[in-house]
């Protein structure tokens, strides 16, 4: 019982990152853009969050948890912003090709991630790792004690920090946002067909900005999420791996809907950790199990270009340039 | 977004260029490159504090300050080339390899097999059935996103990018096996003493053959798309499937056949990488150079001499900048920002070669 406890805390641990990601792809998919950009810019939120509030701790005596909590997201907004802002001038205002520029930013981005991660602290004339450990604590332990201790449900429900629930309120607000309003329809109808959406008197490029730049400011989040919750406001080199793409792979599972993903991401954060937790496993089997998260997302794939129904497709003109004038 | 500027009677208009000069073409990327030469230079300068002057003479050093320096940005490109040159086919029928990353791991998998296991095979044999068995490797990690691509026209951009991660796990499987020494998770040097399955020392230098077989696969894949049949059939699918359907051609042969021909190629590059230079298998073996490639050949316009200039000046630099990082005790990733500065500027630039801007009176139109 406690074991099946550990996994479920555990697997939500690794579903949030994976949540903000993909609500953030979904959001920025649905106008069209398909930025492979979005694992470099979690690394940059992540770490720009993590230098706001480490230079913070270092600049003051006496740091306070939640000066450390806005300034570093102030950072991480910044950060991932400047992000989704270069990959949307790129694409849509120099219509550079979007899987280019989306693997060029990841690049940048995990470079930009590792290399300040690694040596801040030897710039800033310390040694050793970066910890900001006062900032990080208002990270953690969103509700009080006495819920946390209600036996069972405080350990899978209360047990997080606030950029857990966070991530569920956004990938609501985001559905309902592409579902309910104006604006998601707005959004479908660029994604679908720009030049349609054009002729309807649709701001094609404004809205393809707002889109990306709030998508990759999502994503971003689950960035700082990652070193503050997960790591306890430290940088491990890498240590984020290839939970981006998994993200991507999840916008893919979740068939482009925020709501979806909520529980996909559980699935993914499960798969992800279920080889601890799997009785039998040896080293090479558990590497096998790993492997699972990619594979069922091959097999959605596969399986929704084959029913072939139309709510369940990826936006139409997605990975495409848009310019007016060309026929 | 044709107008950008609606102030007074000025309006700037994008228009598409017929045509550029190709001499035209690379002078705007030549501006391109300085600019982000001069904006990542600020970047260095930034965080080390030295003058910049001294960081372009350390990149200079880093990358051809010695015979070795010298031969290993020459590997290098040679095999960002290679990789550039199996994603030709593919990027030219619009189909988005973004798989060459899994490819090269699946041919380096491969090759570590045969590398391991076939010590006793007399040496040109092995060499022989390394880079056959690297090829079909590649080739099985390509087949299944053309197969799907023509028959249910599956996203390949995704598929391909998730088959990637699965061939890294696939890797690290492996490396529970054929880790040396025992529990340091990582498979160490192949056959140090012996070199069974190394790449034999060509032309008095030991990436002799890495060279000889980059070159032979360009010249011989540049050929195949430019005069055979099945080249001019991968232009038209690329070109229009509708086109292609008309005039006969079988879309979804073409589409698994060129997707074969494609991963091949970047399967034999994990060859080369792990037997012409590495000698080893790890995760990061492609070591994003599948993905820089893809940056490679799309800015050459999959043009082989265009991307072998390209290739040349990202790995210089990447050289260059792992030079500068240990110079100043940074660390390694300073490369992946300098050369990242540099694509987007180089990205970007594209823009204005195939538009430009003309400042139009907005009142002599009406007139």
């Amino acid at each position: 019982m406690t074991l099946l406890l550990t996994f479920i805390v555990a697997a939500v641990g690794q579903a949030v990152p994976l949540l903000y990601g993909a609500t953030g792809e979904i959001l920025t998919e649905k106008s069209g853009n398909l930025n492979l950009g979005i694992p470099g810019i979690m690394y940059m939120g992540g770490i720009s969050g993590l230098m706001g509030a480490f230079l913070y701790e270092n600049a003051t005596d006496n740091p306070s948890a939640f000066a450390g909590v806005v300034i570093s997201l102030i950072c991480t907004v910044i950060a991932s912003a400047l992000g989704g802002l270069l990959y949307c001038f790129l694409t849509t205002t120099l219509r550079a090709n979007q899987n280019v520029v989306g693997l060029a930013l990841t690049t940048f981005g995990v470079g930009f991630g590792n290399f300040f991660g690694g040596s801040l602290s030897k710039l800033a004339g310390g040694v050793g790792q970066i910890s900001v450990a006062t900032s990080a604590s208002g990270y953690t332990n969103f509700f009080p004690a006495f819920m946390r201790n209600i036996p069972l449900v405080g350990k899978i429900l209360f047990s997080y920090g606030f950029l857990t629930y966070l991530s569920i309120v956004i990938a609501l607000i985001v559905t309902w946002l592409i579902v309910g309003t104006g604006y998601g329809l707005n959004l479908l109808a660029i994604g679908e067909d720009p030049s349609v959406a054009d002729a309807a008197g649709i701001n094609v490029t404004g809205n393809k900005y707002i889109a990306t730049v709030a998508g990759a400011v999502i994503a971003g989040l689950g960035g700082l999420y990652f070193v503050m919750e997960y790591l306890g406001g430290t940088w491990s080199n890498n240590g984020f791996g290839d939970r981006g793409w998994l993200a991507i792979a999840l916008v893919i599972l979740a068939l482009w809907k925020p709501s979806n993903a909520i529980w996909g991401s559980l699935v993914f954060g499960a798969l992800y950790v279920l080889y601890i937790y799997l009785p039998g496993l040896n080293r090479a089997t558990s590497e096998l199990v790993k492997m699972l998260p990619y594979v069922v997302t091959i097999i959605v794939l596969v399986v929704i270009s084959k029913r072939n129904k139309p709510e369940n497709q990826p936006p139409a003109s997605l990975g495409k340039a848009y310019f007016r004038e060309d026929r | 977004m044709s107008k950008i500027a609606r102030s007074n009677k000025k309006v700037i208009h994008m228009v598409k260029r017929s045509g550029i000069s190709p001499l035209k073409a690379w002078g705007i990327r030549l501006i391109a490159a300085v600019l982000g030469l001069i904006v990542a230079a600020f970047v260095i300068v930034g965080i080390t504090g030295v003058n910049p002057l001294k960081v372009y003479e350390g990149i200079i050093g880093g990358a051809v300050g010695s015979p070795r320096r010298i031969w290993v940005t020459v590997r290098e490109t040679v095999v960002l080339l290679l990789i550039a040159v199996g994603l030709m086919p593919a990027f030219k029928m619009r189909f988005w390899n973004l798989g060459a990353e899994g490819q090269i791991l699946a041919g380096g998998i491969a090759c570590s097999a045969l590398m391991i296991y076939g010590k006793s095979i007399p040496a040109p044999l092995l060499l022989f059935l390394i880079i056959v068995c690297s090829a079909l490797g590649g080739m099985i990690w390509g087949f299944l996103p053309g197969l799907f691509k023509a028959i249910f026209n599956t996203n390949e951009s995704l598929f391909t990018l998730m088959l990637n991660y699965v061939a890294m796990q696939l890797v690290t499987f492996f490396i529970v096996f054929w880790e040396n020494p025992s529990g340091s998770n990582s498979v160490g040097i192949i056959n140090p003493s012996g070199k069974e399955g190394w790449f034999p020392a060509l032309f008095g230098s030991d990436y002799g053959l890495n060279i000889l077989i980059v070159l032979i696969v360009t010249v011989v894949m540049t050929l195949y798309m430019k005069i055979t049949k099945h080249g001019y059939e991968i232009a038209v699918v690329g070109e229009s499937q509708n086109t292609a359907r008309y005039a006969g051609i079988n879309v979804g042969k073409v589409i698994i056949r060129t997707m074969l021909v494609s991963s091949a190629v970047c399967g034999l590059a994990g060859a080369v990488i792990v037997s012409g230079a590495s000698h080893t298998i790890s995760t990061s073996t492609a070591g994003g150079r599948g993905f820089t490639a893809i940056v490679v050949a799309w800015m050459a316009n999959l043009n082989p001499a265009g991307m072998l200039l390209v290739a040349a000046f990202l790995v210089f630099m990447q050289q260059g900048s792992i030079q500068i990082a240990s110079q100043y005790g940074l660390n390694e990733n300073a490369s992946d920002i300098i050369t990242g500065i540099l694509i987007f500027f180089l990205i970007g630039c594209e823009f204005f070669i195939r538009y430009h801007l003309k400042v139009v009176n907005t009142e002599d139109d009406k007139s």
